[in-house]
């Protein structure tokens, strides 16, 4: 007789390239097992994915699109390795990007007396700290009160959007909106200009790939983004070697809640011109964001990379939505499966399988 | 030799009942275990008899625990072979283990903190029914501890016992579920030095009944004092196996190491200065909000180690930790240099010259999963040449890494290898490269040699003498009496937050310190002991 036994044990070290492998595998996992739930909607998941494919880049249109959706994942998703680094469960991203937008519009519509070719370098600034403070509220209450910020972050969400619901239907309506909950359009001087024929906020877009290298030079470089890493790594040790760890947890906040805030900014001064309802606003940017953080290990440079391929899932996923019928909650789903399978292979990393074969008694 | 049953037909190997004395209950052939970059045991041979208790000695990573491991089945060899009681076995899980009879206790123990005793026994038991006759399990367990003289009281719940009655009832469970092979893992290290001699006593009684017991451990007066044989491992190889009573201290260390030890450190006078630390009537809170430490008072000098002994969880802990700005202080004073510090933040004290070796290495004093080099620099990147402004310098980091790594003997493949590979005493040696590689002042070491090998104790020893001599105040705390005392000018015991009293390194007595361990005061000590004291 022969058998067969399969052992898993723990890993001393996991290698890059596996990590790689990982990520590529969790996400071609996922695609399989959403396949199911597109046959389910009686649709070839093969013509699904070459739909998404093809729509988010095989076109001009679909992949000057697939830029702009990444624009505001990579400044949120960079914003979250920064959090994430400090082991800060920083989710509100979605509220810090929505103040954002509000403080943004405050600007552009309603302080009177501004120079006009300092409204928008004010409307990035004022989105910045919106977003940052949204950050730092909950940065307080977990570093002095050892208030969990999962839940904090999240809370802090429906907050900002409800607040948004508040000022687009009660008193920032436009009057000439026609009864939708809009504001008044932004003056043209509080439009951050695009590329020629597309809806490419390139102002953003270079903040964008700018705050992803600024981020990486921060964590590597720096004292501060090593007191960063130490917090992360184990939070007792940089008490022990003298950090602040409470300057630590809200400085993470607020860069990572200035940076969603900025993907506000880009998107109520780069693609809508005004303050919409909130999922007119973002799709839910601040929660993918925080899937494109994971998926690219963390790493502000590897952000760059995620943020386009999940704003190309978002394309791809339109693209379905109207090409073939689906609901699209069907991509939300396709996310959430990534965000699963790179967690769960995650952990697979730190083991390995060894398959022993021996002859039986 | 003992009774060889390999070579018998399959009907006449023995398999149950008791082993007469003197069987060969294991034998373990040619085991070989790798883990990734690590042979841990290298073709090792191993054999216990019936009735001896049989200690495996050797240093931190020479591959004791790993052996034993395999032998209860955490581990599968890569080769070799096992045989209990002269037959062939594969050992696939600690399951297996139990019902070959073989029983371990960890060096971490596995109870169920809110649970009772005999529920703890209880747990897991193949023979228990789904309605639980506790009171049956109650009566053999006092049953068992009476025979053995394993007391502890079947209806206490875990978190009620102290180490040493946990350490009784993962016995207990292992007698219960009829270990006639018993392993324990370094299992005085969580002891005081009377319970050390109860559990001894034990050891010897169960050996006489018959059953087997291999004794984990790298120090040697243990061996000595318990072991009828001993199998001495060095870097994952057996280099010998003896009767105890034919060997040395002097010997088996020479074969633990690898080279000649010397155990008397010679210590030169104490040349004392001023006062470095001083810290008045101090009182703190545990991690639970209660009073753990109630009014110490103490100096430790110039060029002086100031020692305190006592079973942790008497308010050690507390004292250190408020000393170097981890704790905040309810009441009383931490002068340091002639300033008073109390409740200044960790940061401050580190400028000051404040080193700290702490209690918990890897829990407190490391980052596991950042590179050697960054974990040197742990408490000295804001300064130059490791940062500038803002920011670091990664060439100088990694130069300084070097240097420090040679100069401490660091084992790590390179300054980048994450500091989680290394082995115990090499991160422990990492930790007092930082923390002594500047001018210290005063060194706050908190059971710096605890769990390491003997190579690794000496040289901390050694090291924290070098920097007494050299003008540092050094705050020794260790449990391991035989190191306060053979490291300190002074010494102070500590019991439930208080001193019990403070002793001269030259007139002390070793019963005298017991007595004050177990809570007795000084003055009374001397009154009961008489001229003794």
């Amino acid at each position: 007789m022969l058998g067969i036994r399969v052992r898993v044990e723990r890993r001393a070290v996991t290698p890059t390239w596996l990590l790689a492998a990982a990520s590529a595998l969790s996400v071609a996992s996922a695609l399989l097992a959403i396949s199911a739930l597109f046959w389910w909607y009686g649709v070839d998941p093969l013509l699904a994915y070459r739909r998404i494919f093809a729509g988010a880049f095989g076109s001009t249109y679909g992949l000057l699109e697939t830029l702009v959706k990444s624009i505001p994942l990579m400044l949120c998703g960079v914003g979250l390795t920064i959090a994430f680094r400090a082991l800060v469960w920083n989710i509100g991203a979605e509220g810090q990007l929505l103040m954002g937008a509000i403080a943004a519009t405050a600007i552009a519509l309603f302080v009177p007396g501004i120079p006009k070719p300092l409204v928008l370098p004010l409307m990035f600034l004022s989105g910045f700290l919106a977003g940052a403070a949204w950050g730092v509220i909950p940065g307080v209450l977990k570093a002095k009160f050892r208030a969990d910020e999962v839940v904090t972050t999240l809370m802090m969400n429906y907050i900002a959007s409800e607040l948004v619901n508040y000022l687009v239907y009660g008193p920032w309506k436009g009057p000439e909106e026609w009864g939708f909950p809009y504001s008044s359009k932004f003056p043209k001087y509080a439009w951050i200009p695009t590329i020629p024929g597309t809806r490419i906020h390139y102002v953003t877009l270079a903040l964008a790939v700018a705050s992803a290298a600024a981020a990486y030079l921060l964590l590597m470089r720096t004292t501060i983004g090593y007191e960063i890493r130490v917090t992360g790594g184990n939070p007792d040790a940089a008490r022990y070697a003298g950090m602040n760890y409470f300057r630590t947890v809200v400085l993470v906040m607020l860069l990572s809640g200035g940076l969603a805030g900025l993907a506000g900014v880009g998107e109520v001064a780069g693609i809508h011109h005004r303050l919409r309802y909130p999922s007119g606003i973002s799709p839910g940017y601040g929660y993918t964001a925080i899937i494109v953080a994971w998926l690219g290990r963390l790493n502000p440079l590897a952000v760059i990379l995620t943020s386009i391929l999940f704003g190309g899932l978002l394309v791809g996923g339109d693209a379905i939505q109207v090409a073939l019928g689906l609901p699209i909650a069907v991509v939300n789903v396709f996310n959430g499966a990534i965000l699963l399978f790179v967690m769960g292979g995650d952990i697979l990393t730190r083991y390995r399988i060894r398959v022993e074969w021996r002859r039986g008694r | 030799m003992g009774g060889r049953l390999f070579g018998r037909s399959p009907k006449t190997r023995l398999v149950s009942g008791r082993p007469r004395k003197g069987e060969v209950v294991v034998e373990m052939r040619g085991i070989t275990k790798r883990f990734p970059g690590v042979l841990a045991n290298d073709h090792v041979d191993f054999e216990v008899r019936a009735g001896e208790v049989h200690a495996l000695l050797g240093e931190n990573g020479a591959g004791k625990t790993t052996l034993m491991n395999v032998l209860y089945g955490i581990y599968q060899p890569d080769e070799g072979e096992i045989y209990v009681r002269g037959r062939k076995v594969k050992i696939r899980s600690p399951r297996d283990a139990i019902k070959l009879g073989i029983g371990m206790v960890h060096q971490h123990f596995m109870l169920v903190s809110p649970h009772t005793v005999a529920e703890n026994i209880a747990l897991g038991l193949s023979t228990a029914k789904f309605f639980l006759p506790l009171r049956e399990v109650e009566r053999k367990i006092s049953e068992l501890s009476k025979k053995y003289g394993l007391r502890v009281d079947p209806k206490a719940r875990i978190w009620q016992l102290s180490t040493g009655e946990q350490q009784r009832v993962e016995i207990l469970k292992a007698l219960y579920r009829g270990a006639n092979i018993l392993i324990l893992d370094e299992p005085t290290s969580v002891l005081t030095p009377g319970e050390i001699k109860e559990l001894f006593a034990t050891l010897r009684r169960m050996a006489e009944e018959g059953r087997a017991i291999v004794f984990i451990t790298h120090k040697l007066d243990e061996v000595m004092a318990v072991s009828d044989r001993v199998t001495v491992l060095r870097k994952g190889r057996v280099v010998a196996t003896l009767e105890t009573s034919e060997t040395s201290k002097r010997e088996l260390a020479r074969l633990m190491v690898g080279r000649e030890v010397l155990f008397q450190l010679e210590k030169s006078p104490a040349r004392i200065g001023g006062v470095v630390l001083e810290v008045r009537n101090l009182q703190a809170l545990n991690d639970k909000g209660l009073l753990a430490l109630k009014g110490v008072s103490f100096k430790v000098h110039e060029g002086e180690i100031f020692g305190i002994a006592g079973v942790a969880g008497n308010g050690q802990r507390e004292l250190i930790e408020v000393i170097t700005g981890l704790r905040r202080a309810v009441k009383g004073k931490v002068v340091l240099l002639g300033e008073d510090v109390t409740n200044r933040t960790p940061r401050e004290l580190i400028d000051r010259g404040v080193c700290h070796i702490p209690e918990e290495r890897i829990r407190t004093g490391l980052v596991p999963d950042m590179s050697v080099a960054e974990n040197l620099i742990l408490k000295s990147y804001r300064r130059p040449p490791f940062s500038r402004g803002p920011l670091l310098n990664y060439s100088e980091i990694r130069r300084y890494a070097e240097k420090l790594v040679s100069e401490y003997d660091v084992m790590t493949p390179s300054v980048d290898t994450p500091a989680k590979l290394l082995s115990g005493g090499n991160i422990q040696r990492l930790i007092l490269a930082r923390e002594t590689s500047g001018k210290p002042r005063l060194i706050v070491a908190a059971h710096p040699t605890y769990g390491l090998d003997v190579g690794a104790t000496e040289y901390i020893r050694r090291l924290l003498l070098k920097f007494r001599d050299g003008g540092a105040a050094i705050l020794l705390v260790s449990e391991d009496l035989e190191e306060v005392l053979s490291l300190s000018d002074r010494i102070a015991v500590m019991f439930e937050g208080e001193f019990m009293g403070v002793v001269d390194a030259d007139d002390v007595d070793v019963e005298e310190i017991g007595l004050m361990m177990a809570g007795v005061r000084r003055m009374e000590v001397v009154e009961n002991v008489g001229d003794k004291g």
